[in-house]
């Protein structure tokens, strides 16, 4: 596969994130970073939400970037983003910029920055229209602060504020659906991706920085503290969101829905059976539980398809 | 040649912002805002300035956007009021922090509840310690030299913070004066190019902005940042005294009103001194020896200056337009810390919450000492 080749080539020299940062063993989120970033050929900024990502690498007064990298708050990076973009735009119309290729504005954020807190700025700027990339980061929960459900936490999953107990099989709530909301922006790109499909995630990345406004990549990415699983199962846990269909990896381009992966649609036990979180749901009288899961899942993945279906016409 | 021209402290400061013609302007509206940033869009929809505005969803937005592009190496200005300052207070604090050299025109307004869309300066005080410079303005003319000077404060290099234009809601905000311009090349070469030291579109020599600090750093990176505050004091006074050679006309920290032989004296902040200056005038003609100290910093707070000013007076009158519930009201309390250990006898008033108009028969009671705590309060209990 060139793609290799490609993202091998570009993290020759100086690497944009290097080693030394604090994240945990079997953490998906580097894996994502490098991946974004070993894939945009030109010169970018990167803008962080508070998270996991940000209090790994900066620690004051060391820093794992080798990019310029800025990090303001937790609900703004989109809106943060706004404004490094504006200024690059303004900057080369009053030609007070050095000539040169024009820099990619790359945000990362985590699901919390992405479906919760940052919402709104994010909804803002995608509607402004400003030519940047967000990448949310999405392990579910709110992980930096110790597993905390968000908007992104799935139906029956535990977390620390969303327990399973003797009267509670964890989150009563669906996940709301953050790639649907990007979508309804009328943005020039939106993709989903998953962080151990690295040759889908780049492509997707190449498409979303040469889009020609707002692009919004939802990478599914493993926590192994907040999921339970052991740090060296993350391929495999991962996969196993990809294969059941909970994951479904596809990109929306200018509003027509594509599959960029055919997975097996394997029953959704193997994606919650591989991880801790999960593991009350397969307690004898929470059967009907997953039964119901498996259902969304199938509904959720007929919708997706008929989308496809519609591009295709 | 002068030019002169009729206009409200709104219009005054979105002709500043049209004369400094900044890079990046994200806005979002608020009353009594919202006539600077439409005075300013039409501008350069009519092709008077060339400013990028974004118009953001939220305040909040607006002062993270400003830090991105400030920071991104564009000069960028933003206005806010009240509820707005109140919403992105978080982030007015980061971009002390990031020390991001943002300008910001704020129509003072007072914080709900119960909404209310009039001046009083909780607003300011909310945010007293979030390490931004804050200058008041007392007329429109006030409010657009301190926008022309601002840039310059806040981009000193011994800066780099954010400057805060205070200007009375609605009593500056919506007010027309007339207001003496500068010519436009003059305030372009008075406020000069942006250069920011690390730009973070600077991408042949990237940097780490906004990084997190534990106890081993935190407390240093937080006083590093109050002494530059305190150095805004100096740079102040060096930006008005330059700007007077320009425009003849002198705003620093604060302004000594027949205080040289004065007993007794008020000290004010924003539009409120020119009612005081007033009632001083009156108070002079009856051969009373009555002065004003207006305060134009209140952040930096010039200490010594004042102590210094109100020395020989035999009482003080503090006005704040702002309360402190449970506690002293914010200016009040910075007297007494300025003036610990003097004989002079210091008094607090609270004035004009929420819009409520400060007549000068109430300026005279204030003089006589015989005004109360809260001046102009009605009655302890709602009257419905």
């Amino acid at each position: 596969m060139s793609r290799l080749k490609t993202i091998v080539r570009n993290q020759r020299g100086v690497q944009p994130l290097r080693g030394g940062h604090s994240l945990c063993q079997g953490c998906g989120v580097p894996m994502v970073v490098r991946t974004v970033l070993s894939t945009i050929r030109q010169p970018v900024v990167v803008v962080n939400a508070t998270g996991c990502l940000e209090v790994a690498t900066t620690r004051f007064p060391t820093t794992a970037w080798n990019v310029p990298w800025l990090h303001v708050a937790f609900e703004n990076a989109a809106a943060v983003a706004s404004g490094v973009e504006s200024a690059q735009r303004v900057l080369r119309r009053r030609h007070a910029l050095p000539a040169g290729e024009e820099v990619a504005v790359v945000v990362f954020a985590g699901d919390g920055g992405t479906y919760d807190i940052g919402l709104q700025a994010l909804s803002g700027a995608l509607e402004r229209g400003h030519r940047f990339l967000f990448v949310c980061y999405d392990n579910e929960a709110y992980m930096n602060t110790g597993v905390q459900r968000s908007g992104a936490t799935p139906f029956g999953a535990s977390t620390t504020t969303s327990p399973a107990g003797l009267d509670s099989f964890g989150k009563a709530q669906r996940r709301k659906d953050m790639t649907a909301i990007a979508v309804a922006h009328h943005v020039p790109y939106v993709a989903q991706a998953a962080s151990t499909h690295w040759h889908d995630l780049s492509v997707k990345v190449e498409r979303a920085v040469a889009a020609d406004g707002p692009a919004f990549l939802n990478v599914l990415t493993d926590c192994p503290v907040g999921w339970g699983h052991e740090p060296k199962l993350a391929k495999q846990v991962i996969d196993a969101a990809v294969e059941t269909c909970f994951w479904p990896l596809y990109e929306v381009v200018e509003g027509r829905h594509r599959l960029t992966y055919t997975p097996r649609q394997a029953p959704v036990e193997e994606w919650l059976g591989s991880q801790q979180r999960f593991a009350h749901l397969f307690r004898p009288e929470n059967a009907e539980l997953i039964s119901q899961i498996q259902g969304q899942v199938e509904a959720d993945w007929n919708e997706l398809l008929a989308r496809c279906e519609e591009g295709r016409m | 040649m002068t030019d002169v021209r009729l206009l409200t402290g709104g219009e005054a400061v979105a002709h500043a912002m049209r004369q400094i013609d900044p890079d990046v302007v994200p806005v979002y509206p608020i009353t009594p805002q919202t006539p600077i940033i439409q005075t300013f869009a039409k501008l350069i929809a009519d092709g008077e300035a060339s400013t990028e505005i974004v118009n953001v969803e939220s305040e909040h937005s607006a002062m993270s956007a400003a830090i991105g592009a400030a920071l991104a190496g564009g000069r960028t200005m933003t206005a806010t009021s009240s509820q707005g300052l109140a919403l992105m207070a978080e982030v007015v604090y980061i971009a002390a922090s990031m020390r991001a050299p943002i300008v910001m025109a704020l129509g003072n307004r007072a914080l709900s509840g119960p909404i209310n869309i009039h001046c009083d300066h909780s607003d300011s005080m909310l945010i007293r310690d979030s390490g931004v410079v804050q200058l008041f303005a007392e007329s429109a003319q006030d409010a657009y030299d301190l926008t022309v000077m601002a840039p310059r404060i806040a981009e000193d290099a011994r800066v780099l913070l954010p400057v805060l234009v205070c200007l009375d809601g609605f009593t500056i905000t919506h007010s027309a004066e007339p207001v003496s311009l500068l010519p436009d090349d003059e305030v372009a070469r008075f406020v000069g190019p942006y250069r920011l030291r690390n730009a973070v579109l600077d991408t042949t020599r990237p940097t780490t902005q906004g990084p997190f600090a534990m106890p081993d750093y935190y407390f240093e990176l937080r006083r590093q940042q109050a002494a530059a505050l305190e150095a805004a004091l100096d740079v102040l006074e060096e930006v008005a005294a330059e700007f007077e050679l320009l425009s003849r006309r002198r705003v620093g920290a604060l302004e000594a009103y027949r205080l040289e032989d004065a007993t007794r004296a008020i000290v004010a902040l924003g539009s409120t001194a020119g009612t005081v200056k007033d009632v001083v005038d009156e108070l002079r003609d009856e051969h009373e020896a009555a002065g004003l100290l207006r305060l134009v910093s209140f952040r930096p707070f010039p200490s010594a200056a004042i102590a210094a000013a109100l020395e020989g007076c035999a009482s003080v009158a503090v006005l704040d337009r702002a309360d402190s519930p449970g506690g002293t009201p914010p200016l009040h309390a910075e007297l007494a810390a300025a003036l610990y250990g003097s004989d002079l006898e210091l008094a607090g008033h609270v004035y004009g919450l929420g819009g409520r108009e400060l007549h000068p028969p109430d300026v005279r009671e204030i003089f006589r000492g015989a005004a109360a705590p809260y001046v102009g309060l009605r009655g302890e209990r709602c009257p419905v």
